[in-house]
């Protein structure tokens, strides 16, 4: 038996973009490791943030996953289209198919999963408890869990890139193809094990927010008193739950038959790959509201704050969520119209999926009618948000086009597909995540994000939006499919040059987003944000300090209103001194997380290589940890009401000399 | 530890959450989550069952006498495990114990038939590679009996729990999160049972 499994020598890649990358990673991680080191921040690195169960630190660490993901992604985009403009007229660029194919399947595999999955939830995890005026999550630790295990799939990934090889098959993995007998290699295997484990990490968060919002809100707040974002999430963690287990389903499916000789998507003895196709997307599209939801949470809690307005419409606003929600599940087959379903089963699909427009209409008109006649602030969270308005549109009405299934028979698969869902997902999801980056930015932080840098990054990102897709909405209906390393077509030219312009506008826009952060942390002091309601907010997280004290609120509020902080601001009832406090019971931070995602990586990485006996070692590992976390005795400590009151007393001065 | 200081304790832990009925919800909105799993490899049989391949089909190879063992089995686990909760509540530790043995006994069985019909399913040349449905019924009647394994080591588990320290508010909220997944799988082997088996044998 080989202790190694199908490990050797030889599954490290020998191509040299791939070997340059890994250098430069092995010497940033080095630097990093040395800096660490000399600074002695490991034990508090350890302590203070790998095992915490505080949402907020659970948060700004989802966060910085999702920046890095984003960066290892782009890498991605920018070299796709740089290799199709330098390899049109029938030229080879540089990338050859088997690299090629890695790079797109890796590409939306990491923007998807581990860079907006992990900035939706980690913006959720810092402001959700807060806007329901909770303490913490309803499990902390789960909480923890689901971060190291969304670290678990996205350290896998990575991991593919210098040992064996990533998916060739596209982001979705459709067999047969990504069956056994036309990907043999690691690459597949890698894509199951990194997506099985960090969905199931989803799952758990979907299951942790709901019962913190049905069980934890503050006294007085009932169901639609929730803020606007919170109601989003809520509505996207509803579909994580009634989703996300059809991914996993589906996964173990295709594990089986790439594992074990079954025969569920096979060409043969009576396989379905049509099968697979089904479950994935009765998971997928629900999976792009359940990233969407919650940006358009964001904009609306934006739009009302820097109008200085009520969010018009509020109950519409929730009720079109649901609506979105409901009807998310309904619309899946309009990702494979040509698969031949009779006429009136594509006619249902595209009719339910044009009906999808209704609600988000409604929300636009919303946003609209909330800025009517208010003083709009043309701050970096607007601006962002207007151009969501403006470019999300675009986006949608491509969308009710592609929803026509004589249409889709002509652009399935096209790059006008590639323009549509790209236009939604960034100028939807993303300019939202961006928004809400820099709106809550100084309440996990404590300080601004730089302002100029921040506008710069707008503008950038949209132009750069702009010239990387519109063109090919234009390749899409000349007749460009997706996929393709090499093209021969003169008319392609102009506009896949145009698209790799925008590319690289996009970095530009990337890069400003990391100056804002430095030129930021540099000018700290001047930015402090020391009153903790630096937008005159309108929901509970503005009533605290920025960042929050770690147990949020020293006594529960008191809701009375939908917005909730403006009506204690009005009503005088806001920063109120207490003249005692009682002790704050808190869960303790724990290593069960970090150790059982280390446990998980080493388990799917063994299941990649066939590694049988790391395998069940791991296994059994991450058995024996979940029953001894379960027996733990520290678990939980109270907070001092002499502490609670010195932390409290500081934040009430800072905010009363603000 | 005085009487007020826990008295304390518990008031404090109410403001902050009621973590048993927490617990209880969550673990409701899992088995849902199960729920939609199952479903799937549920939907996923509904096609592929008449992909026999030119092999075997229910009819050929369903052991109805044998499933109705291990159905009984199932069920009579679920009562018994009733018994363990009343006894629960009612603080009996020695009642508890007693129900929960039989349970596993209950359980174990069941899973012991069904190994015996997977080896002899596989012995006669009738494995899950032989077509898509054989593929399809292992996975999901594999799939319930996993998480019946699951459920009989989490019945050790706490066994030994209740055995040390007793019944604490603690361990009587998972005898009740795992006396719904024991219920939700009866409710789960009975669609096997009428779907897969009793439909199939016909």
């Amino acid at each position: 038996m080989n202790l190694l499994g199908k490990l050797s020598w030889d599954s490290i890649p020998h191509d040299p973009i791939v070997l340059t990358t890994l250098a430069f990673v092995a010497v940033g991680g080095a630097a990093l490791f040395v800096f660490m080191t000399l600074a002695k921040k490991w034990g508090w690195l350890w302590r203070e943030w790998l095992t915490s169960v505080d949402h907020k630190r659970l948060g700004i660490m989802y966060i910085i996953l999702a920046f890095v993901m984003l960066i290892r992604g782009f890498a991605d985009a920018i070299m796709m289209r740089t290799q199709l403009a330098l390899s049109t007229n029938g030229g080879e660029g540089y990338l050859p198919p088997h690299h090629y194919d890695q790079i797109f399947t890796a590409h939306g595999v990491i923007m998807i999963i581990f860079m907006a999955m992990p900035f939706m939830i980690g913006l959720m995890n810092i402001i959700l408890p807060l806007q329901i005026g909770a303490r913490d999550v309803a499990f902390p630790f789960l909480n923890n869990l689901s971060f190291w295990l969304a670290v678990a799939g996205a350290l896998l990934v990575n991991i593919s890139l210098g040992l064996g090889e990533f998916a060739m098959t596209g982001w979705v993995a459709y067999p047969p193809l990504s069956g056994l007998e036309f990907s043999p290699g690691v690459g597949v295997d890698y894509y199951i094990w990194a997506l099985q484990i960090s969905g199931i990490g989803t799952t758990l968060t979907g299951v942790n927010f709901l019962v913190t919002v049905l069980k934890m809100r503050a006294p007085g707040m009932k169901l639609m008193d929730m803020p606007i974002f919170t109601w989003t999430c809520t509505w996207a963690n509803v579909l994580i739950v009634a989703s996300f287990p059809i991914l996993t389903a589906a996964l173990a499916m295709l594990t089986l038959d790439r594992y074990l000789d079954f025969h569920f998507f096979t060409n043969d003895l009576g396989g379905n790959s049509m099968m697979y196709i089904n479950l994935f997307w009765a998971w997928g599209h629900p999976e792009v509201y359940i990233l969407v939801l919650p940006a358009f949470g964001i904009f609306s809690e934006i739009v009302s704050t820097f109008t200085g307005k009520r969010l018009f419409g509020y109950k519409s606003m929730v009720y079109a969520s649901g609506a979105i929600s409901i009807l998310g599940f309904i619309v899946w087959l309009h990702h494979f119209f040509t698969m031949g379903s009779s006429a009136n089963v594509n006619a249902f699909f595209g009719i339910m999926t044009m009906i999808i427009a209704i609600p988000t209409g409604v929300k636009l008109f919303n946003w609209l009618f909330t800025m009517y006649k208010g003083r709009v602030r043309l701050e970096v969270p607007m601006l962002w948000t207007l151009g969501f308005m403006v470019l999300f549109s675009i986006g949608g009405m491509t969308g009710v086009l592609l929803a026509v299934p004589g249409a889709d028979y002509v652009l399935h698969n096209s790059l006008f597909l590639i323009a549509h869902f790209h236009n939604t997902i960034i100028a939807g999801a993303v300019f939202g995540y961006l928004a809400g980056f820099t709106f809550w930015f100084p309440k996990a932080m404590g300080f601004h994000l730089d302002p100029k840098y921040g506008k710069i990054s707008f503008w950038c990102w949209s132009i750069g939006f702009l010239l990387a897709f519109m063109p090919l909405y234009v390749l899409g209906f000349l007749g460009m499919t997706r996929r393709l390393n090499s093209t021969d077509n003169p008319d392609w030219n102009i506009w896949l040059y145009i698209a790799a312009v925008g590319a690289f506008v996009i970095a530009i826009g990337i890069a400003s987003q990391l100056i804002q952060l430095f030129v930021g942390f540099k000018n700290k002091d001047k930015n402090l944000d020391k009153t903790g309601d630096p937008w005159n907010g309108h929901t509970l997280e503005w009533s605290l300090a920025s960042p929050p004290q770690f147990y949020n609120f020293a006594k529960l509020p008191k809701v009375e209103d939908l917005d909730a902080f403006t009506d204690m601001k009005e009503k005088g009832t806001a920063y109120q001194r207490h003249e005692s406090y009682e002790p704050i019971h808190m869960p303790s931070n724990t290593n069960a997380g970090p150790i059982m995602g280390l446990l998980s990586t080493a388990l799917g990485f063994a299941l990649v290589w066939h590694i049988w006996w790391l395998a069940g070692a791991s296994f059994i590992g991450l058995i024996v940890a979940f029953i001894c976390r379960a027996y733990a005795s520290n678990t939980d400590y109270y907070v001092q009401p002499d502490e609670v009151a010195r932390i409290e007393n500081e934040h009430l001065d800072n905010v009363a000399k603000g | 530890m005085s009487t007020s200081a826990t008295a304390h304790h518990d008031a404090h832990h109410d403001e902050h959450h009621d973590t048993g009925r927490n617990t209880t919800l969550g673990f409701w909105i899992y088995l849902m989550t199960d729920c939609i799993l199952f479903a799937s490899f549920f939907a996923t049989y509904a096609v592929l069952f008449m992909n026999t391949a030119g092999g075997v089909s229910g009819k050929d190879i369903f052991d109805l006498n044998l499933i109705a063992g291990g159905t009984a089995a199932l069920l009579l686990s679920s009562i018994t495990f009733g018994f363990a909760m009343i006894s629960a509540y009612k603080k009996s530790k020695g009642g508890t114990l007693l129900w929960l043995f039989v349970t596993f006994l209950f359980g174990a069985a069941f899973i012991g038939i069904e190994l015996y019909e997977f080896n002899h399913l596989i012995h006669a040349g009738h494995g899950p590679s032989s077509s898509a449905f054989l593929t399809a019924f292992f996975s999901l009647v594999g799939l319930h009996g996993l998480h019946v394994t699951a459920g009989l080591i989490w019945i050790t588990v706490l066994f030994i729990d209740v055995a040390k320290r007793g019944l604490q508010d603690r361990t009587v909220t998972r005898l009740g999160c795992l006396s719904l997944f024991w219920h939700f799988l009866d409710v789960i082997w009975i669609c096997v049972f009428s779907f897969v088996y009793l439909m199939g044998a016909m």
